[in-house]
């Protein structure tokens, strides 16, 4: 059922979920880019396409606190500090986003689920925002996603004069209960012209076109084994920024911090394009950038996709197109294989 | 609240005993002096001293031992290192288990067994052959295979020659590296003496060692007329999480900590070689 509610009463709609839960959304920096913000009032939602950073980061953060330890002499406190999660909102994820929680999903609630990210999952509420002005880099596309009919928990349009809201999902459908004194109840008609003009514009961007058959069609030991990986990773500068601007990255590292008074059990993001990554006492089992690299794309788009029924583990937000300072990415490994 | 299998147990160390000048075998049971936790023969634990660090070991005590659990540990880094200044009576966190294990309910059943192990690679077979021992009803004969740079570089010795060689239907096969004075066993590395010995191509192998010793074993062994899938072992990688969710342990789309660390060498065939 769409429900809709004019944009010059956006400002109310956040005042009132705010009232009763946090709500984050993408707002513009003083440096020009999107982030996710906590709303407080006079807080924008930003016009840009996206946030420098995904949203993962409200579920796997860049750092997590796992758990304390006391250490006296020979015995040691486990402390359990978890705590349980407030109810939040995050509002105005893109289509390419909201799948990557579906990736994210299948990694960290898989049995054992991590308790740190199920709880957040629990607590948080996706109402995700259709694009209308996709931008070059852009290529969710090629991996199936619809930009103009998000998943998340709710989907919303945001047109000249109305932002239409439709829930997907039960917890969606909550939070239209939660703001109903504002909406009323509309046809779909001007969110399936909005969606046909975009989805024509979709067609046209520069990846539009682009296959990933080959990853489907060739073994994972063809793959790993190609001679293309020499060159694609030539440039690599091993510095990782691919890694956390991906919406799907979710490799970790654990570590231990002695605060004076304890130690605090922590993990991190991590990337296995670093040469420590791997790194053991004895041994190393990735010795080469171009084998960090490799692993990073047979990742995306073999090893994951072999393990979760085709799915692959990119979901074409473009971040990386953007954000890479030698201009390497998925793109363009994709194409080196299906150049063959 | 989910549990969490992140936050570890706390295990106390009830005896250290030196087996080798670099490798100390840990007694460990909980804080209530009982085992912490059940596991398969091959399963691996995380073991950690908060602030030093945290990693996984294989578990060589067998799980028919009912009371405490084992890690022969070699010192080699730093948390290692931390582990063998350690004095008993000290507590380290424990959790686990973690990996698949090896097969011995199932395809190890009724099979006469064919052990190889090089140095510390020992350590994890230590489980497998002591619950043969305790089910040896179960399997059909064993033939142990083990080497070391020297006689003082053999882990389990003493358990080897009391209880190993004396277990009926078994048979010992130790050798060294080199010649040593009081050494009047064998001397010559793993792989030619495994194909000196012979072995029955019935057998199922379970071999562990460091990778240039299984590597010219594996074959020597297909030499013999030994096929993958009859050969087992056990793989180590760098791990943080051992859950298969911190992405660095894997063989392609395989987690050594979840999927292994035990692999048939028909499934690593079909894995790359980045190991």
């Amino acid at each position: 059922m769409m429900f809709r509610l004019p944009v010059n009463r956006l400002d109310d709609l956040f005042a009132a979920v705010s009232a009763v839960n946090s709500l984050y959304l993408p707002v513009d920096g003083n440096d020009g880019r999107a982030s996710y913000k906590k709303w407080v009032e006079g807080t924008k939602l930003s016009s840009k396409l996206n946030t420098v950073r995904s949203a993962k980061d409200f579920f796997f953060p860049q750092t997590t606190n796992l758990c304390d330890f006391n250490v006296k002499d020979k015995e040691i406190e486990v402390i359990d500090i978890r705590a349980d999660s407030e109810d939040f909102v995050v509002f105005g994820v893109r289509a390419c986003d909201a799948r990557s929680f579906t990736i994210l999903d299948k990694v960290f609630l898989a049995d054992p689920i991590d308790s740190y990210y199920a709880t957040k999952r629990e607590h948080g509420t996706i109402v995700t925002l259709a694009c209308t002005r996709p931008e070059e880099n852009c290529f969710c596309n090629v991996f199936g996603i619809d930009m103009t009919s998000p998943e998340g928990d709710a989907a919303c349009w945001l047109t000249d004069e109305y932002l239409y809201i439709n829930a997907n999902t039960g917890k969606g459908t909550a939070f239209i209960d939660s703001i109903k004194a504002l909406l009323e109840e509309c046809s779909d008609e001007d969110v399936k012209a909005q969606q046909t003009t975009v989805k024509e514009i979709a067609g046209k961007l520069p990846f539009a076109g682009v296959s990933t058959d080959y990853f489907k069609k060739n073994t994972l030991l063809d793959i790993f084994n190609s001679e293309k990986w020499e060159k694609l990773s030539e440039s690599c500068l091993a510095c990782g920024t691919c890694t956390f601007v991906c919406p799907t990255c979710q490799c970790y590292d654990i570590k231990d911090f002695n605060t004076g008074h304890g130690i605090k059990r922590y993990r991190t993001w991590d990337s296995c394009m670093y040469a420590d990554f791997t790194k053991m006492a004895a041994a190393n089992s990735r010795n080469t950038q171009m084998q960090r690299f490799r692993q990073r794309f047979m990742h995306k788009l073999v090893y994951f996709p072999d393990n979760n029924n085709g799915e692959f583990g990119c979901v074409g937000c473009g971040r990386c197109l953007s954000r890479c300072p030698i201009s390497m990415n998925i793109i363009k490994v994709i194409k080196a294989f299906e150049e063959e | 609240m989910h549990n969490e299998t992140l936050i570890p147990k706390i295990g106390v160390v009830t005896d250290i005993r030196q087996d080798t000048p670099d490798v100390k075998t840990f007694r460990v049971v909980g804080t209530d002096g009982k085992k912490l936790f059940e596991h398969i023969p091959g399963q691996c634990a995380m073991v950690s001293m908060p602030g030093v660090g945290e990693g996984m070991f294989s578990i060589t005590s067998s799980p028919t031992n009912t009371e405490f659990m084992e890690f022969s540990i070699k010192k080699c880094g730093v948390l290692t290192s931390w582990l063998h200044s350690m004095d008993v009576g000290q507590q380290i966190t424990v959790r686990g288990p973690y990996g698949n294990g090896f097969p011995v309910e199932t395809t190890f059943k009724g099979k006469d067994l064919l052990f190889i192990a090089g140095g510390i690679g020992l350590a994890p077979l230590r489980s497998v052959i002591n619950y043969v021992r305790d089910k040896r009803e179960n399997y059909g004969s064993v033939q142990i295979v083990y080497g070391s740079r020297s006689k003082d570089d053999l882990v389990d010795y003493q358990e080897i020659l009391d209880e190993w060689m004396s277990c009926p239907d078994t048979e010992v096969n130790l050798t060294i590296d080199r010649e040593q004075e009081g050494w009047d066993g064998h001397v010559g590395f793993i792989p030619n003496y495994v194909k000196e010995l012979q072995p029955d191509t019935s057998k199922t192998v379970v071999m562990c060692g460091p990778p240039i010793m299984i590597k010219f074993t594996l074959a020597g062994l297909k030499e013999l007329g030994f096929v993958d899938t009859n050969v087992f072992t056990t793989m180590e990688l760098r791990m943080k999480c051992a859950i298969g969710k911190c992405g660095r342990c894997n063989i392609g789309n395989k987690y050594v900590c979840k999927d292994g660390p035990v692999f048939s060498f028909d499934q690593l065939s079909e894995l790359p070689n980045e190991y």
